[in-house]
């Protein structure tokens, strides 16, 4: 029956097919980046020996690993772009690609976020945000609404969520854009060029987490929590004119910045030849 | 390919900078760092010279990420290493058991200061001998190497990549403020005197297939590196022949650990390096590492002095361990001393290897001086 349903999927060729099916929950966010990053690498041609996928820990990390049929790193919590960094400095003409949750990212993970993104280095990060810890059992996340309820904030949540993409945009990444699971084609429409950018890019994916979040908050089935995300999703040219509290609890979906600045493996060769040149070693 | 050092003589340097050097000769063409007193002298050499023989050397944000960085660069094929000091080398323990489980080829020197904590940035320690074996959670082996002058800080570095490379495994060198710091002629050789181990690639796609089995037999797998094509997959999580998470299959996680544990065990007499001194008819043992054995040499020749039989045994390697020699050892003395710079870690490694067969007493010393050779002399005539 399994094995069936997978036969008729396209982009089956790109999943570990003897790892499916998925660990992912039933009705889980997860299924929809996967299906979106493949469709963005299948458009754009990409050959999977031509990729480096590397995750973190958590149910999104699962996503590339073990699912994404190529060279993956899984690798420890939170640390999964330090890893890429290195990969990248190794391999500067693969794409490199983390794929992880908001808690791994942006929480444990937040510092090698902030500075991969100054140092613009020519990684693509799919950054699934469903505002909590799933695999753990559904605690608190920096990403969690105000006043949302979770297994470690039981009676409302009392922090405040943490802006990724704006985050991210003012340290300094070439790209970066915000979509929703309910925006799957624009969605695969910026992995791509995020995947084509050269420097740092970020794609932050909204998603659902109907066990764990959902379920708690008053949204027990995932055409639920859709509808909350297409409800409340604001254009980022709109987003411009409203003011803070017109945005409370508002999704800003679109590209936040799409330009060009020095990437960084591209400046480590670009020293390499000048210091070789100035030390008179050029060519041997 | 021209070096950005001098080659095939000697030089005056420092340990910190016979590390370097010694990394470039090796092939390390990955370097990853944060600063820190007293191991950030490796690492603003390794960014002077990297770009002078096409490498790439990078301030990551913190410690945790230059181990990280390293183990993703060994995936994609290059020698990687890191340096730091204890408050690092504690925020690095996670990603070592992760290279340990992983099986990742790299270099990491702790150059040891006085602890715990921020402790005693600018001062030589060995507090960090137990953490360096076991400083990471769970059932693992691993290299550590420990040198006692810049020469062999150099020499070790050099052993340290090509045993890295041979067994598949992370190698922590352990020196210390001391060593770093201090400046000593150092013979820098020639490319061509310096033998190189790489790792073994796998040779077909079968062997590509099992990046985590064991297809020759040796308890090393060949390493399928990224890029080439092979879609290998690699997890810190307990993981099959193939790379496959496999987390509650409690064979699988005992296969998989004993192997890593057993590639190095039995390969135990090619790793194991130690020399002695006056030790064939020695009554009194001196058994010591790193900088120490150099006020332990002294101390042995000032105690034959005095008629009294003592010898040393100096251990160049402090993992894996080799208990027999020392109970061995023990089976020939009347007594064994440990002299180090801490309140006792080697002395429990020595006194377990003893076996009861010889007293095994412990010659502390903190506070970030070095152990002079009379009091060393001084404890055993008492």
């Amino acid at each position: 029956m399994a094995k069936e349903i997978y036969s008729t999927y396209p982009m089956v060729k790109y999943l570990r097919k003897e790892a499916l099916p998925t660990a992912l929950c039933p009705g889980c966010g997860g299924g929809t980046v996967l299906n979106a990053f493949a469709n963005a690498v299948d458009q754009l041609k990409i050959d999977p020996k031509d990729l480096v996928v590397v995750s973190g820990i958590g149910c999104s990390a699962w996503i590339a690993s073990p699912y994404f049929l190529a060279d993956t790193l899984h690798t420890t919590h939170g640390r999964a772009i330090a890893f890429a960094t290195g990969v990248k400095a190794g391999l500067p003409d693969k794409k490199v690609v983390v794929i992880s949750g908001d808690g791994d990212l942006a929480s444990i993970g937040g510092n090698h976020l902030l500075h991969a993104a100054r140092r613009n280095i020519d990684i693509t990060v799919i950054l699934v945000n469903n505002f909590i810890y799933g695999m753990t059992g559904g605690q608190v996340a920096p990403t969690t609404p105000f006043g949302a309820k979770t297994t470690t904030s039981p009676y409302r949540n009392i922090e405040h969520p943490l802006n990724i993409s704006e985050t991210i945009a003012a340290a300094g990444a070439s790209y970066v854009a915000r979509w929703t699971t309910a925006h799957v084609y624009q969605l695969i429409e910026s992995i791509k060029k995020a995947l084509q950018v050269k420097g740092f890019s970020l794609v932050e994916v909204v998603s659902q987490c109907p066990i764990q979040f959902g379920r708690r908050n008053q949204m027990k089935n995932p055409a639920e929590m859709l509808r909350w995300f297409l409800k409340n999703s604001v254009p980022v040219s709109k987003a411009k004119n409203m003011s803070p509290e017109e945005l409370e609890g508002k999704f800003v979906i679109g590209e936040f910045v799409s330009r060009q600045r020095p990437e960084f493996t591209e400046e480590i060769n670009k020293l390499i030849d000048e210091v070789q040149e100035n030390f008179g070693l050029k060519g041997e | 390919m021209r070096y950005p050092f001098p080659v095939g003589r000697s030089d005056f340097i420092q340990g910190d900078e016979a590390i370097a050097r010694a990394a470039i000769l090796a092939g390390c063409r990955f370097y990853a760092g944060y600063p820190i007193t007293p191991a950030s002298e490796i690492f603003e050499a390794m960014a002077l010279y990297m770009p002078l023989v096409d490498g790439v050397s990078i301030q990551m944000e913190d410690e945790i990420a230059s181990i990280a960085a390293i183990i993703g660069a060994s995936w994609a094929g290059a020698k990687a290493m890191t340096a730091t000091s204890g408050p690092g080398f504690s925020l690095m323990m996670e990603n070592l058991g992760y290279a340990i489980m992983t099986e990742t080829p790299l270099v990491l020197v702790d150059v040891q200061r006085g602890g715990p904590s921020t402790g005693q940035p600018t001062l030589a320690a060995q507090g960090d001998i137990m953490q360096a074996i076991w400083g990471t959670h769970g059932d693992h082996s691993l290299i550590v190497l420990s040198p006692a002058t810049v020469q062999e800080a150099f020499d070790f570095t050099i052993r340290a990549f090509n045993l890295a490379e041979k067994y598949r495994t992370p190698v922590v060198l352990l020196t210390d403020a001391e060593i770093a710091h201090m400046r000593e002629r150092v013979y820098i050789p020639n490319p061509e005197e310096v033998e190189i181990v790489n790792r073994k690639l796998p040779q077909n796609e079968e062997e590509a297939r099992l990046p985590f089995g064991d297809p020759h037999g040796d308890g090393v797998p060949p390493m399928p590196i990224f890029g080439k094509g092979y879609r290998t997959y690699v997890t810190g999580l307990t993981h099959d022949e193939r790379g496959r998470p496999k987390t509650v299959d409690a064979e699988v996680h005992e296969r998989l650990i004993r192997r890593i544990i057993e590639k190095l065990e039995r390969n135990k007499e090619n790793i194991i390096s130690y020399e002695t001194y006056a030790l064939d008819d020695a009554e009194i043992a001196i058994v010591s590492t790193g900088i120490v054995s150099r006020s332990a040499v002294r101390a042995v020749k000032i105690l034959r002095e005095k008629g009294v039989k003592a010898g040393l045994l100096k251990l160049n390697t402090l993992w894996p361990f080799d208990f027999n020699m020392i109970e061995e050892l023990a089976e020939q003395v009347k007594k064994i001393y440990v002299p180090e710079m801490n309140l006792g870690q080697l002395y429990h490694l020595v006194k377990e290897g003893a076996n009861g067969k010889a007293e095994v007493e412990l010659m502390p010393k903190i506070g970030g001086e070095v152990h002079t050779p009379m009091e060393i002399v001084e404890r055993v005539v008492g």
